[in-house]
């Protein structure tokens, strides 16, 4: 079978890579590319981990295929913060102890930062809605939420 | 998994050619939500994929003769952004918006929501209850078929080898209709439908109902259109007695099955719970109230 | 030199606050590194083949076509594992057998759940790799299955294992059964307690199995060299317990193998034991080559241990004025495939908070043909708190005393006794009570279909091995390291502690996990041990380094070491003294090291005792929609004696983390088996653990009552705040809806049918 060469944008940076149609993109972040901040806690959609922006959308890395990635826009953790300078979601999410074991944290700051560029002063139901695609079994969400509506108020305010 | 073609079709015919013409089994990739989720388990083993997700008409969104032509392949994200539309259809938003969660939302489609033919798909039965026509392109030229006729079993459609839905109508809207879909679940979110009903109301200057139209979803083999549970609301201001009229038919019409996710029991119930709540949330806003 | 325990009176600097954890930015920026994260040259990827039965004879297997496959560079199965002798190694409550874990980790004989593993294979892409699982042939004789407690202990039930004759019952049995084991604790007479009762309840009870839900599954890398030397990175909870596992299972000498610490993606219990290491390890000895396994969500699901379901009846007598005079119960809980259900654990926890004069709890470790089950957040307690606590909410009403009221008035404090023997030696419970009691909320008003129910909860917590190393740097910062793998923010916890104890700014202390060749051994990262016991070895290594630099003080003024003092980062002259020096800082300490002895280093080894139980009592307003059966929580107000909070935020994430699997413990979670013994489950849709939008805030009252042996008088936080939930919240929807669910989970549908009658 031979493999489909692939020209995407990741994280503002041109990157091509080979696979085979039916690998997730996922995977290809993962395994051909070395970028292991977005991970794989399900495989199927249903826990957020693989959370990725695709052409601006925010969409879980596993349910899509590698292929589809052509020409798209693609952002992980790996691109949200600017060198040495974390984004003030990150920064909220360190201060308000907004995670313990960490694996949900990258699916939910992508998430978390989705939300906050469509709607920089959502409600608390608002962002617990919105962030029901990201699993967490460490912390019962508490400080989640309170650290994206924290960063959220410094959004506004600056 | 063995050999793999992926096209990526610019126009419905090309997308219908490659259907028709495979050899092995093909398959439609628009969101590809449910897709992978089966070729990963070896539930569904492909040897064609065609991305429609290239093709103008399965993904725009427009207005057409005073209601709406919605392309098979729009992300549920897109449809719930468009403020005209989600003002118009508020019940199909209520079953866009609660296809599994933002991520899944961001690539799910109202196409593949349909022709998945899940008996639960939450899209379904407020596309039913709207009245939406599916435009069908297959190698025989294009025909319209109501949306209820497509699906006829669990993951099985009406639809002929190289055909695809390549879009939806959606009439216009008289003055004073409203819709809404509920759907039970045991988590807010992140769940599927063990019970979703959707209710499409219009009233008179009056306040006296129309027409109406009741589709189930999760309560048999596919979801159903209940012209019966309709008309228990037509002719009334949708008081209490023509709700537990509704409630009594939507519970009688489901066929449902003991699963892991709800018994039979439950169903029946919560069938008739969801209908009238679904019609108390449509009368509202078709009276203007949200 | 010994740990000096806690001064009360001092007050501290750092202990107490929030700082950011030292794993905080690579976790928040993605370059943390898990299990699954590490690549390493010339890689390749192993599978594992499993069970499609639930139970069966395995007349052969044919791995021939799979080895011809190209890209295949090994397979294994249970024929490649050296066997081992069936014994129970270790004290009763966590003993294990070595005979049934390798049997766990490859079947031999027979397969006892569907998803067992058989065979695996290591190739060149994950594809080759499942394709060649596909061609592996494995001839099976289907038996019968048997997946329920009760079914599984009736005669005539299928058998797993065909010689299990259960342990603990004189004389033994002569027939073989699947009832691996009896136990029983008895106090006083019941016959008597039960005659003084005023009122008796007496209930059965079921419980679903229920998994951890970490949402990191299994995964390792292991890289085994043509010296046998071997090194695994892996995601567990304690690095040194795989190493001592994955080295028996493999025949290894432990020293030949070196495990590293990669972060874990949540455990709580779940990863204490070893699944894919000795597989990833056989495959690399056989193929030369490093091999990466991940286990996808489903192979969690249906292979890897979660906790027993169970079946009990609890019996208990109170007298009008609210005193507990008696309480009988037997526990029967779910080993799934092998022995070593926590049944001892709930059948000693079930009664721990009260102080009961007579009473008996009997339990029963039953196997079935599901998976393996393994411990999860103060295994057992939970389980037999759901009885327990419920029937005592029952009692309350009938009696007509509020239930917080009747657990304080039988609550144990330090001196009462426990079921198994030696007494409390901490006091804590009361004060939890207390702390609901006066809570604003507990006093909030309720609506139509709404109701409020309480519980409470004991959990032992554990002491330990652990090793700490404190070494100086040059500049005067220090580096901490442990060997308790960090699972919820104990690096920070770990710094915390050192600061304080050094009198220097947290900042300038590195906290790390050591690999197994770099420091001395440390048990796992669980029963709530590592701020008690690994934080004792730090602190005491600390006070070495304060004793080594009060020295080294003492030669560079030419003093006697008497004359110095430790305070505040700096070496200082008793007051009084003659000479004039000025305090030397840690930093100039260091510096100076060479000519004053060389490097500044202690390690310190623990075994430590003396560690204080959790309590927990708790709240929960549900409102229940009486058309759907549907339970939403309101509110929430937990309360847990953490003894002296080190890092206040952890901590009261810590108890929320608890509630919220508690709650999912209660409404929706469980296993589901079809007719096969098939799961029909096994995925994060269908296994449903509470999503954001289903919650309300946690509220946390961090109760402290310090316990004197520990520095700063932690107790362990982690566990208790799981055993509550669930009966709290049946006792919540008893008030709403007037109907007592026996049943967990409380999904809609059951709930709906109890309403309806």
């Amino acid at each position: 079978m031979s493999k489909h060469h692939i020209t995407t944008t990741i994280n503002n940076n041109p990157v091509e890579f080979l696979c085979e149609p039916h690998q997730p993109l996922l995977d290809v972040l993962r395994d051909e590319l070395g970028m292991t901040g977005t991970k794989e806690g399900c495989g199927t959609g249903d826990c957020g981990s693989c959370s990725v922006t695709l052409d601006g959308r925010l969409v879980c890395s596993c349910l899509v295929l590698a292929v589809e990635a052509e020409g798209k826009t693609i952002q992980t953790i790996e691109g949200m913060a600017q060198g040495d300078h974390l984004h003030v979601l990150q920064r909220k999410f360190l201060e308000h102890a907004a995670l313990q074991c960490g694996i949900c944290t990258p699916g939910f700051l992508i998430a978390a930062r989705a939300l906050l560029e469509r709607n920089a002063n959502p409600t608390e139901e608002e962002v617990r809605f919105w962030l029901a695609g990201n699993l967490c079994r460490c912390t019962g969400y508490q400080k989640i939420i309170e650290a994206v509506l924290d960063a959220a108020k410094e959004i506004r305010g600056a | 998994m063995s050999v793999l073609r992926y096209e990526t079709p610019a126009t419905v015919e090309a997308a219908a050619a490659l259907l028709a013409s495979a050899s092995g089994p093909a398959r439609v990739l628009a969101g590809g939500t449910d897709m992978l989720v089966q070729m990963r388990s070896g539930r569904v083993k492909p040897e064609l994929l065609v991305d429609v997700k290239h093709i103008s008409e399965m993904t725009s969104l427009t207005q057409e003769n005073g209601g709406w032509r919605i392309g098979a392949a729009v992300n549920c994200m897109a449809l719930v952004e468009n403020k005209a539309f989600a003002s118009e259809w508020p019940g199909v938003i209520d079953g866009a918006n609660l296809v599994g969660s933002v991520q899944v939302r961001g690539r799910a489609t109202l196409g593949g929501n349909l022709c998945n033919a899940s008996p639960a798909a939450d899209s379904v039965p407020a596309m039913i209850a709207a009245g939406a026509v599916a435009s069908v392109v297959g190698p025989n030229g294009r025909r319209d078929v109501p949306v209820e006729q497509i699906n006829v079993g669990p993951g099985k459609t009406s639809l002929q080898k190289g055909e695809l839905v390549a879009s939806f109508f959606l009439p216009s809207r008289p003055a004073h209709s409203g819709d809404a879909y509920l759907r039970f679940t045991p988590r807010s979110e992140m769940d599927i439908a063990v019970v979703g009903a959707g209710v499409n109301l219009t009233l008179d200057a009056h306040g006296v109902c129309t027409a109406a139209r009741v589709s189930l979803g999760a309560v048999a083999a596919q979801a159903l259109f209940l012209p019966e549970a309709g008309q228990a609301l037509v002719g009334t201001k949708v008081d209490e007695a023509a709700l537990d009229a509704l409630a009594a038919s939507a519970s009688a019409a489901a066929k449902p099955i003991d699963d892991k996710r709800g018994t039979k029991a439950f169903r029946i119930k919560v069938a008739g719970v969801l209908a009238k709540r679904a019609a108390i949330a449509a009368l509202a806003r078709a009276k203007g109230i949200n | 030199m010994l740990t000096k325990t806690m001064d009360p009176a001092k007050v501290l600097k750092v202990v107490g606050t929030s700082p950011v954890r030292p794993d905080g930015v690579p976790k928040v920026t993605g370059q943390a590194v898990y299990g699954a994260d590490t690549i390493l040259p010339g890689m390749i990827w192993g599978k594992i083949l499993r069970s499609p039965h639930a139970h069966a004879r395995i007349k052969s297997i044919d791995t021939s076509k799979a080895a011809a496959l190209p890209g295949v560079k090994a397979i294994v199965t249970g024929a490649d594992l050296p066997d081992h002798k069936f014994e129970y190694v270790g004290p009763e409550r966590v003993a294990v057998n070595y005979w049934h874990m390798t049997r766990n980790i490859l079947a031999r004989e027979k397969v006892l759940y569907e998803g067992h593993a058989i065979a695996a294979v290591a190739a060149t892409t994950p594809a080759i790799a499942q394709q060649a699982l596909d061609l592996i042939h494995v001839d099976y004789e289907i038996l019968p299955h048997v997946i329920d407690v009760d079914e599984a202990m009736k005669p005539g039930a299928p058998l797993l294992f065909e010689d299990m004759i259960t342990r603990g019952i004189e004389p033994a049995p002569t027939t073989p059964s699947n009832i691996a084991k009896r136990l029983e604790f008895s106090v006083g007479d019941l016959a008597k307690g039960f005659a003084e009762a005023d009122e008796v309840v007496e209930m059965s009870f079921t419980t679903a199995a229920v998994h951890q839900g970490y949402i990191e599954p299994h995964s390792c890398v292991a890289r085994y060299g043509a010296d046998g030397q071997c090194e695994l990175w892996s995601a567990s909870q304690g690095h040194f317990v795989v190493r001592a596992y994955t080295a028996k299972l493999l025949g290894m000498d432990i020293g030949s193998l070196l495990v590293h610490p990669a972060e874990i993606g949540g455990g709580f219990g779940g990863k204490t034991v070893v699944y894919v290491e000795p597989v990833a390890v056989a495959l690399s000895k056989k193929s030369g080559l490093p091999v990466k396994i991940m286990m996808s969500r489903e192979d969690v699901l249906k292979a890897t241990g979660p906790t027993s379901g169970a079946s009990m009846t609890v019996k208990i007598g109170v007298t009008k004025a609210g005193k507990i005079v008696a309480a009988d119960s037997t526990f029967k809980f779910q080993a799934g495939a092998f022995p070593g259900s926590p049944v001892m654990n709930g059948a000693m926890c079930a009664y721990a908070c009260y102080d009961i004069p007579n009473s008996r709890a009997v339990g029963y470790d039953v196997v079935s043909n599901r998976p393996k089950s393994a411990a999860y957040r103060a295994p057992g307690s939970p389980i037999s708190a759901f009885g327990v606590e419920s029937v005592l909410d029952i009692l309350a009403k009938k009696i007509g005393m509020d239930p917080l009221e009747l657990r304080y008035k039988n609550a144990v404090s330090a001196g009462s006794p426990t079921a198994w023997g030696p007494k409390h030696a901490h006091d804590g419970f009361k004060e939890t009570i207390e702390a609901l009691m006066k809570h604003p909320s507990y006093k909030i008003p309720l609506g139509k279909n709404q109701g409020r129910g309480v519980a409470s909860g004991f959990w032992f917590n554990g002491g330990g091995e652990s090793a700490a190393t404190l070494h100086v740097n040059e500049d005067g910062s220090v580096v901490v390291a442990t060997g308790s793998m960090d699972v919820g923010g104990s690096r920070a916890s770990m710094a915390l502690m050192a600061a304080e104890t050094l009198g220097i700014p947290y900042d300038k202390v590195r906290s790390t996990v050591a690999d197994t060749a770099s420091i001395g051994y440390n048990h796992v990262t669980g029963g709530s041990r590592v701020t008690y016991a690994t934080g004792i070895a730090v602190v005491q290594a600390c006070n070495t380094v304060i004793e080594d630099m009060r020295g080294r003080a003492a030669l560079t003024w030419d003093v006697s070491i008497d004359d110095v003092i430790w305070e505040d980062g700096h070496a200082k002259l008793v007051a009084g003294h003659a000479g004039d020096h000025a305090p030397l800082s840690l930093a100039a300490i260091a510096a100076k090291r060479a000519v004053t002895g060389g490097p500044i280093v202690a390690e310190a080894a623990v075994n430590a005792g003396g560690m204080a139980p959790g309590f927990s009592t708790q709240f929960y307003d549900v409102e229940v929609d009486p058309e759907t059966g549907h339970t939403k929580i309101l509110r929430v107000v937990a309360a847990q004696d953490v003894g002296r909070a080190i890092h206040h935020d952890y901590c009261e994430g810590q108890i929320q983390g608890g509630v919220v699997q508690g709650i999912g413990w209660a409404l929706n979670e469980e296993y589901v088996y079809d007719k096969e013994g098939h799961l029909s489950n096994a995925g994060f849709l269908d296994y449903r653990i509470p999503v954001a939008s289903d919650l309300p805030h946690i509220d946390v009252v961090m109760v402290e009552v310090p316990n004197p042996n520990h520095p700063f008088g932690a107790k362990g936080v982690g566990e208790v705040n799981i055993v509550p939930p669930m009966a709290a919240i049946a006792n919540a929807i008893e008030q709403a809806t007037g109907k007592r669910m026996t049943s967990l989970p409380m999904s809609p549908p059951k709930v709906l049918a109890a309403i309806d009658g």
